[in-house]
This record gives structure tokens, sequence and C-alpha cells, in this order.
């Protein structure tokens, strides 16, 4: 959609613009009408277009899964119940290949993330201007389809889990068991500073690796698909059909990412050191 | 690009998912799945007693067959035992029944015999009396001589 009236910088800005309703200091509670005036909202602001992709991605999970696990049944599985049951089984035996010890949580949110971020990553996959042109001609300024090009549905996520790994790190070793763990090692207790630093740095790199590597990753290639929407039109296809085929690998690849060092932190936290 | 409240709604979202996950999706998926395990399981297991209890109904059936065959052979074997005992038995009937027959007939004929020389010797006698009637011409006194005609009759 390089029209003449916008330029690649303004075109490429405008694709990687929330659709942000915030507080904006001079302004009030309303809808910005630039990256600019996003960004003047701080903190207390939220982006609607995040929300509801993410959101209603899930509920469509979850509705889809649900309505087959209403009508589950142990004789000969339908197609529909198949495809669910392979993606579980999948799921379950990478659960139980690296988490050995009993839980009713962590599958059922392995499998959340799994197919939540799949979901979110394969709205990459539509054409990077169908959406948002569609958005704009109902008066919708901006409108970025992809939840997981956003750091803060990555972040979301990847909070989530590191309260879950502090969680079970205190459930299973105590408040003592578990700073012992930061503290006394991998140095003896004399350097028990140095230790302690070390360790919390190491906690910390968790939940930020997981939503930056996943943000970075998606980012990068809704990037590269507004790239190719400049080149002339009859072009275009040369490029974004490789790169579509290429990140439907991407796509699954870091939903499985996600998943796998999930249940790997939240593991470690059941692991006694 | 930046963090707002979105981090939290999505933080939100997401525990609300998982739970909706954990309370409705996965328990019923997996348990289904065990329940077939189990069911596959089962019919193995049955199967494979099947096979099991039909090797030995073979084997019970080859048996018994073995066995009917030595009985039948047995059977066979007395029944031919027999029937040459009754062949034998009628033969020395037949034998018997025959010497019988035989016997009697030749008693009846040594009777027929007997009774033919008598009515013989009864006849020679008036014969020769004719006979000699004739040939005497005379009237031989019967009294008087049938002492020596009998006599004579005996010795025929």
């Amino acid at each position: 959609m390089a029209s003449g009236t916008v330029t690649s910088s303004e075109y490429i800005s405008h694709h990687l613009t929330n659709l942000t309703f915030g507080n904006h200091p001079e302004a009030g509670w309303k809808l910005a009408e630039s990256a600019g005036e996003a960004a003047a909202m701080g903190f207390w602001a939220i982006n609607v277009d995040t929300m509801l992709w993410s959101v209603g991605l899930g509920v469509f999970f979850l509705w889809f899964f649900g309505k087959v696990a209403k009508t589950a049944t142990a004789g000969v599985p339908g197609s529909t119940q198949n495809f669910i049951e392979t993606i579980i089984e999948f799921v379950d035996d990478n659960v139980k290949s690296i988490f050995h010890y009993k839980s009713p949580v962590i599958a059922p949110l392995a499998l959340t993330i799994f197919v939540w971020v799949f979901l979110m990553n394969a709205m990459d996959l539509v054409p990077v201007d169908w959406l948002p042109y569609i958005a704009g001609q109902m008066g919708i300024e901006f409108m970025k389809v992809v939840p997981t090009t956003d750091v803060n549905a990555t972040g979301g996520m990847a909070l989530s889990v590191f309260a879950l790994i502090v969680y079970y790190s205190i459930k299973q070793k105590g408040v003592n068991g578990f700073f012992k763990e930061l503290a006394f090692q991998p140095l003896p207790k004399i350097f028990m500073p140095f230790n302690l630093f070390l360790e919390i740095v190491g906690l910390i790199a968790k939940p930020v690796s997981l939503a930056l590597r996943l943000f970075g990753n998606m980012y990068a290639g809704e990037m590269i698909f507004i790239l190719i929407a400049l080149l002339p039109f009859w072009i275009q296809w040369l490029l974004s059909v490789p790169w579509a085929i290429f990140h439907i690998l991407i796509i699954t690849l870091q939903a499985f990412i996600f998943m796998v060092l999930t249940i790997v932190y939240l593991a470690m936290a059941h692991d006694d050191h | 690009m930046n963090i707002n409240l979105t981090i939290i709604g999505q933080a939100i979202a997401f525990f609300f998912f998982v739970v909706f996950c954990m309370k409705y999706v996965w328990p019923p998926i997996t348990g289904a799945l065990a329940e077939r395990k189990k069911k596959i399981a089962e019919g193995l297991d049955a199967a494979d007693r099947a096979t099991r209890d039909l090797h030995l109904a073979q084997e019970k059936a080859t048996a018994n067959m073995r066995e009917s065959k030595l009985e039948a052979a047995a059977i066979i074997e007395q029944a031919n035992k027999r029937a040459s005992q009754i062949v034998d038995e009628a033969k020395e009937q037949a034998r018997a029944e025959a010497d019988r027959v035989k016997v009697a007939a030749q008693a009846e004929i040594e009777q027929d015999v007997n009774r033919a020389k008598e009515a013989l010797r009864s006849q020679v006698a008036a014969l020769v009396v004719a006979g000699a009637e004739k040939i005497l011409e005379t009237s031989i006194d019967e009294k008087a001589h049938a002492q020596l005609l009998n006599k004579l009759a005996t010795e025929l």
C-alpha cells in the first residue's frame, strides 16, 4: 500500500503503532492519534488492538478445544478430535519428558501457551494490509493484528510464568530453601552477595528472555513483511511467498520454544539443588 | 512499543485462559485418551486370550479326533471279529443242521426201505402162495402152511 501520499517511513511507523487508549497528560482519556501521543500516555494506557486480537484468539482456542473436549469420546475419534488429540499428546509428551513432578497445572499451561502463542503468531500470515485497511475504512486509525509483535503481550505471559516460577520455588523449597538456592551457590557461603547478584540476574533473565525472544522474532518477521509490502505490487509475491512459508516454521517454532522453556523453568523451580 | 497496562491485561487474560484450559479442556481429553488406551489394552488382551483359547480348543479337538479314530478302529475290529464269529457259528450250525438232516434222511430212507421190505415180505408171501396155488392147482391149506411161509418171508 505504498501510495503516493504516504512516505515509506510513515507507512512503516503507522504499521508498527498500536491502537492505544490511555490517559494523555494534556488531552485526558482518549485513543492516541499518533505514536508520539501513545508514548506520552506512559504506563496508564492500553493497547486495544493487542488486547482484542489476543483475547479473541484465546477465546477461539478455548471455544474450539472446549467444544471437542465436551464431546470427547474414548471410542473412535472424529477427525476434529483426532486433530486436537494430536496436539494434546504432543504437548503432554513434551511435559512428561521434561517435567517429572505431579502437577495439574503445568500441562494445561503448556497447552495454552503453545496454542495461544501459535494462533497469535499465525496472524502474521494474514497479509499486512488487509486488516489495518478494513479497520481504516471503519475509522480506526491504527491496527496491529499480531499481538506477539507487542512486547506487552509476550511480557504479560512471561510475567505470569515468572510469578509461577517464584510461587513453585517457594512452595517446593520454602522461603528459606529458595533463598538458599539464590544465595549459597554456585560459590561458597562467604560470597553470598556475589551469589545473590548472580542468581537474581539469572532469575530475572528467564522472563525477560522469554518475552523478548518471542517479541523480537515476531517483530522482525512482521517488519520484513512490511518492507516487502513497500515493493511494487507485482514483485511482492516473489519475496513474501518464500518469507511466509519460512514464517510458518518460525511461528510454530517460537510457540514451541516458549512452551518448552516454560516447562523447563517450572521444572527447575521444582528441582531441589 | 511502550510498556503499559496491556502487560497486566495480558497476564490477566492468560491467567483465565489457563484456568479454563485446566478445568474444561485438558481433563476430558486426556481422560478420553487414557480410557481409549485402557480399552485398546483390554482389546489386545482379549485377542491374546482368544488366540490362546483357540489353540487349546484346536489341540483338544485333535486329541478328541485321535481318540475317536482309535475308538472307531477298535469298534470296527470288534465288529469284524464278531462277524467272523457269527459266520463261523452259522457255518457250524449249518453243518450240524446238515448232519442232522442227513441222519434224519438216512433214517427215513432206512425206514422206507424197511417198510418196503415189510410190504414186499407180506406181499411175497401172498404171491408165493398164489404162485404155489397156481402151480399145484390145488388148494393148499393156508393155515397148515402159513407158519412155513412166514418163516420163508422173514428170511427174505
